[in-house]
């Protein structure tokens, strides 16, 4: 039986009911009986539960006005939002001056943004964070270039929370590097010690480094010694991050290849000179994605800070919610906390699961060669 | 590299000399180490002399003076600080243990939602997933908090969507059976039906060995967890008596209490840890290679034993650690517990520490405890790795 | 093996063919990975297909077992149609057997346990018959010592000849080889095109996958030659590489045969 290739390339077109809408229909909706029966059955329920949740939060919403006409209405009270927006994202930082929280939070924002680029990963990059958190230290804090200067305490709201975030992982960052490389010494001291600490911290919730920090560190440091209170709380989330990134670096150090370290010896390179020329660039690609992963993971737990009496994110809200006068609008405060952090933490995980794909393919062909 | 002989080694300056470089490190390590601790020592002492607070742990006889809001033994405020610290414990394991079951259900349910082929399932479970991992712990449990008290109504109006069921923002009011000793036997008969359960699955293998034909172990051994218990309590004369919560004032009496807190706690901890468990189910189950699939198919495995013989035995090596972790974070995040009244071990230690000043003893005690948990977790961990790893060359 | 030829099950007829494949296309998408395949391949044949890479050929025998979906048009395999219906692909599903490119092997399993797991869980047969018929078919195929070791320890030719095993203990009437050396180092590439020498001699119906073209001349009763999606050309061994007919199947060979 010869099929011969001369005749006609028909085009043939897939059959109506397999392309376009209606196919994927088929072939998502109702492919089986069973699924036809869910599909049925979400529908159902999404048309009961949607348009009585459109209703409160959009239609019969009130976007502006007293507390009375919130309470007369059937609907979101979102100008309990709008009245209460500023100390919900600023805390007690002076009214005149939050455009500088702001523009802290925007100089930040737009760094990340710049960061997401992997071309921009050079050393440029890390100037510009420098600069960053410069400016915004300086716009935060105040005192010179005519800025009036705010102390700390009235910190608050977003600014804290991101902050505190940040400070976090930076801290945290070479403190567990060398908890990870202490982890893999041949020192018997050291190594002891890495790992003591490192499974001491990982076993315990956060609100014990925090209560150990607000109420401990007092008592450990010599008299007259004062350190704040966000200072404290900043370190107990540093010393509580470090060991977790320690052992994402671990795993970036285990990644690499005996044969680069056998490479650079064989360059007469020193451990030093290997860790720093070698070996940290290529395990530093590997731990970003697990990074940004436990950065996400900082900022949900910055809002235990609540626990400790200082006013991130979720303590704001919370206070905004005691005002006599706008008494239980509670779900609308919570879904508007709820959606910022819902907006910074999704955000940062989707960005860490791209990344993830994007270093894992490119790594693909080498890593197949090496597991020969 | 390490030529024993004596009169090479003699020659090279201790600096360079690698092996005694690392002794000298560790010494200098140790040394520094052991200074700094002295440091704090001192300090700790200096301060807490200071203040007049007392050091060891004597506090834990003392009366507490305080009351606790819910309990599972009996406790007053003349007892110690140490049954008050108990109290807590048992609080912490009443909500964890609880959590963790129902994490896992959901976690699996869930997970298995992702993986299906119907889209607008799989969507929705996605949805329920970011959302539930994206937003702080703490906050979805003000967010249940204030759904338990704030949308419930108050006692005298009580929702009663059953006979026997009251829901209020104080609680959930039960009805539950006056007790009987039906209900002994009927737990003895539950016992003995997975023992049958049990035995029925080995003689099924067995069956199964020497014949070739399967037999429907699942099936009889759920109509025997069901069976057994019905036919006991029939014979014990199928006593009917509840002791039902009554509106007295302004409290109900009788039947069981269920705090909003704890609800508040529990649907907290169950919804954000059975989210993370979704994705771990999701990941361990994507994570067997389709060739698999294919060739377990290819053979004429039907569907049901694919999954059975080579799709879980494999997703489940990936799925337990990451697992076992959730537990124990489950339980390491019951401590916010804290921050809406419920009365575990981190909230009455601190209400301790605020009594007695003794801060270092409270805080060591919270975390020796939690210690204890993480332990646990790693053993088990380690043995279930070691038991189930892959072998190869 | 050969027994199975004289056995008239599900009233095939000895001369009629075993697979037949009436004018089937498939899309992924909106891309006509399958267009307009017919192909008969009778009892005891031996088909090689060949092809640049993309052409269809491994979605080609895929479909012969229902790995992948047909869309249009007709596979008939020892008489039963094959459709949505799942009885009928189980069906199918025991009477071909298929060897992979990747092996497949189950890794939590011993070797023995790989082969026993289908007669055990699918063809209902007690445990200690089918370790007898499993051993029976890794002697076969020379693996038999490696019976209690697990798949991670075997070589990749190892581990191939045992897939080959695992799906002839089925005792299956038609063997799939999906491009079954393509993963193979050049040193174990002989010893599992070996067995599935052998197997030819024994009278199985095959169908070959693959770019041993020394294998095809050694083995084929035809060797078809596919080029995006449809079959350009099929012939006898001798008279395709000899006498190649079409432009395309000139090109191909030229870039294989050098």
């Amino acid at each position: 039986m010869m099929a011969a290739a001369s005749e006609e390339e028909k085009i043939m077109e897939r059959p109506i009911t397999q392309i376009g809408v209606l196919g994927w229909i088929r072939a998502n909706l109702f492919n089986s009986p069973l699924n036809s029966i869910i599909t049925v059955g979400l529908l159902y329920f999404l048309w009961k539960v949607i348009p009585p949740f459109v209703n409160w939060f959009l239609i019969n919403s009130v976007w502006s006005g007293a507390p009375a006409q919130c309470r007369a209405a059937d609907g979101a009270c979102w100008a309990f939002i709008r009245e209460k927006i500023r100390f919900i994202l600023f805390g007690f930082f002076p009214y005149e001056d939050q455009w500088r929280p702001l523009t802290s939070v925007l100089i930040l924002v737009s760094i990340l943004i710049y960061s997401r680029n992997r071309r921009h990963w050079n050393r440029r990059l890390i100037y510009f964070w420098a600069l960053s958190l410069a400016a915004i230290l300086i716009l935060m804090m105040g005192g010179i270039l005519g800025l009036k200067p705010v102390s700390y305490e009235r910190w608050g709201g977003l600014p804290l929370t991101l902050f505190i975030s940040i400070g976090g992982i930076v801290g945290a960052y070479p403190l567990g590097i060398l908890l990870a490389l202490g982890r893999r010494s041949k020192m018997i001291a050291i190594k002891t010690f890495c790992i003591f600490y490192i499974e001491l911290i990982r076993g315990v919730p956060l609100i014990s480094v925090l209560f150990m920090s607000s109420v401990m560190f007092p008592l450990l440091l010599p008299e007259g010694f004062v350190v704040n209170k966000l200072l404290r709380a900043q370190a107990a989330i540093i010393l509580f991050t470090a060991p977790y990134i320690a052992e994402v670096v671990r795993g970036g150090l285990q990644a690499i290849p005996r044969g680069q370290y056998e490479a650079a010896a064989s360059l007469s390179l020193n451990y030093y000179q290997t860790l720093r020329r070698v070996v940290l660039p290529q395990a530093l690609k590997i731990i970003i994605p697990p990074t940004v992963n436990h950065f996400v993971g900082v900022v949900r737990d910055s809002s235990l800070l609540l626990i400790i009496a200082l006013l991130d994110l979720l303590n704001t809200t919370k206070t905004a919610l005691t005002d006599t006068r706008w008494l239980g609008f509670s779900t609308e405060a919570y879904i508007f906390a709820a959606l910022i952090y819902f907006i910074i933490c999704y955000s940062m995980a989707h960005y860490s699961r791209r990344l993830e794909r994007e270093l894992d393919t490119r790594e693909q062909g080498s890593k197949r060669r090496l597991d020969g | 590299m390490s030529f024993k002989s004596n009169r090479i080694n003699s020659n090279v300056p201790v600096w360079n000399d690698p092996k005694k470089r690392i002794i000298l490190i560790q010494i200098g390590f140790l040394l520094l180490v052991t200074g700094i601790s002295l440091w704090l020592f001192y300090n700790i002492q200096h301060n807490l002399n200071k203040q007049a607070i007392a050091s060891g742990f004597n506090f834990l006889s003392n009366t507490a003076s305080f009351e606790i809001g819910e309990s599972l033994i009996e406790y007053s405020s003349t007892d110690s600080y140490g049954r008050a610290l108990l109290v807590g414990l048992l609080n912490t394991l009443k909500v964890s243990l609880i959590g963790m079951l129902l994490a896992v259900i959901i976690g699996i349910f869930v997970g298995i939602f992702r993986l299906s082929t119907n889209w607008l399932l799989s969507k929705l479970a996605g949805i329920f997933v970011e959302t539930l991992r994206n937003v702080p712990m703490l906050l979805q449990l003000f967010f249940w908090y204030a759904v338990v008290s704030e949308l419930l109504p108050k006692l005298r109006n009580a929702l009663n969507p059953m006979p026997g069921v009251f829901l209020s923002n104080r609680g959930l009011f039960l009805a539950v059976p006056h007790f009987h000793p039906v209900y002994a036997y009927m737990l003895l008969s539950l016992l003995l039906a997975g023992c049958g359960a049990w035995g029925l699955s080995r003689w099924a293998r067995n069956r199964q060995e020497r014949t070739g034909r399967t037999f429907p172990v699942l099936s009889c051994s759920l109509t025997l967890f069901v069976a057994l218990p019905l036919l006991v309590w029939t014979a014990g004369g199928a006593p009917l008596e509840m002791d039902v919560p009554r509106l007295q004032g302004f409290n109900f009496i009788g039947g069981m209490v269920v705090s909003p807190e704890y609800t508040a706690l529990l649907l907290g901890l169950v919804l954000y840890t059975g989210a993370f468990i979704a994705e771990i189910v999701r990941a361990g189950i994507q994570s067997v290679n389709i060739g698999q699939v294919e060739a377990a198919r290819a053979i004429g495995l039907k569907s049901s034993l694919v999954l059975r013989l080579v799709v879980l035995p494999q997703a489940l090596r990936v799925i337990v650690p990451p697992l076992t972790s959730q537990m124990l974070n489950l339980t390491k995040n019951s401590s916010l517990a804290i921050a809406i009244g419920y009365p575990e071990l981190v909230a009455v230690a601190n209400t301790t520490i605020n009594q007695t000043g003794q801060a270092i003893e409270g805080v060591a005690l919270m975390m020796v405890v939690y210690l204890f948990f993480s332990l646990l977790t790693s053993l088990f961990m380690n043995w279930y790795n070691k038991k189930i790893a892959l072998i190869e060359s | 093996m050969a027994d199975n030829a004289d056995k008239n099950v599900m009233g095939t007829h000895p001369d009629k063919p075993i697979i037949r494949i009436i004018d089937m296309h498939k899309w992924f998408d909106n891309f006509h990975v399958l267009n307009g395949i017919n192909l008969d391949v009778k009892r005891g044949e031996r088909i090689v297909i060949c092809g640049p890479s993309g052409s269809g050929k491994s979605t080609l025998i895929r479909c012969i077992n229902r790995l992948e979906e047909h869309h249009k048009g007709q596979v008939i395999v020892d008489g039963i149609e094959m459709t949505n219906d799942l009885k009928k692909i189980e069906k199918i599903r025991r009477e071909v057997g298929m060897v992979f490119q990747q092996f497949n092997l189950f890794p939590h399993l011993t070797i023995l346990e790989n082969v026993t797991l289908g007669p055990i869980w699918a063809k209902k047969l007690p445990k200690a018959e089918a370790e007898k018929q499993a051993m029976a078919y890794l002697e076969r195929v020379k693996v038999a010592e490696q019976a209690k070791k697990y798949p991670g320890q075997l070589s990749g030719g190892q581990q191939q000849r045992v897939a080959i095993a695992r799906s002839l203990c089925m005792q299956p009437k038609i063997m799939l080889f999906d491009e079954v050396t393509s993963a193979l180092d050049p040193e174990m590439v002989k010893e599992v095109l070996d067995v599935m020498i052998e197997l030819a001699r024994a009278g199985m119906t095959m169908i070959v996958v693959t770019h041993e073209m020394g294998f095809a001349k050694t083995v084929a009763h035809r060797v078809v030659f596919m080029d995006m999606g449809r079959i350009i050309e099929e012939n006898t061994p001798r008279e395709f590489f000899e006498h190649p007919r079409h432009e395309r199947t000139r090109l191909f060979l030229s870039q294989i045969l050098h």
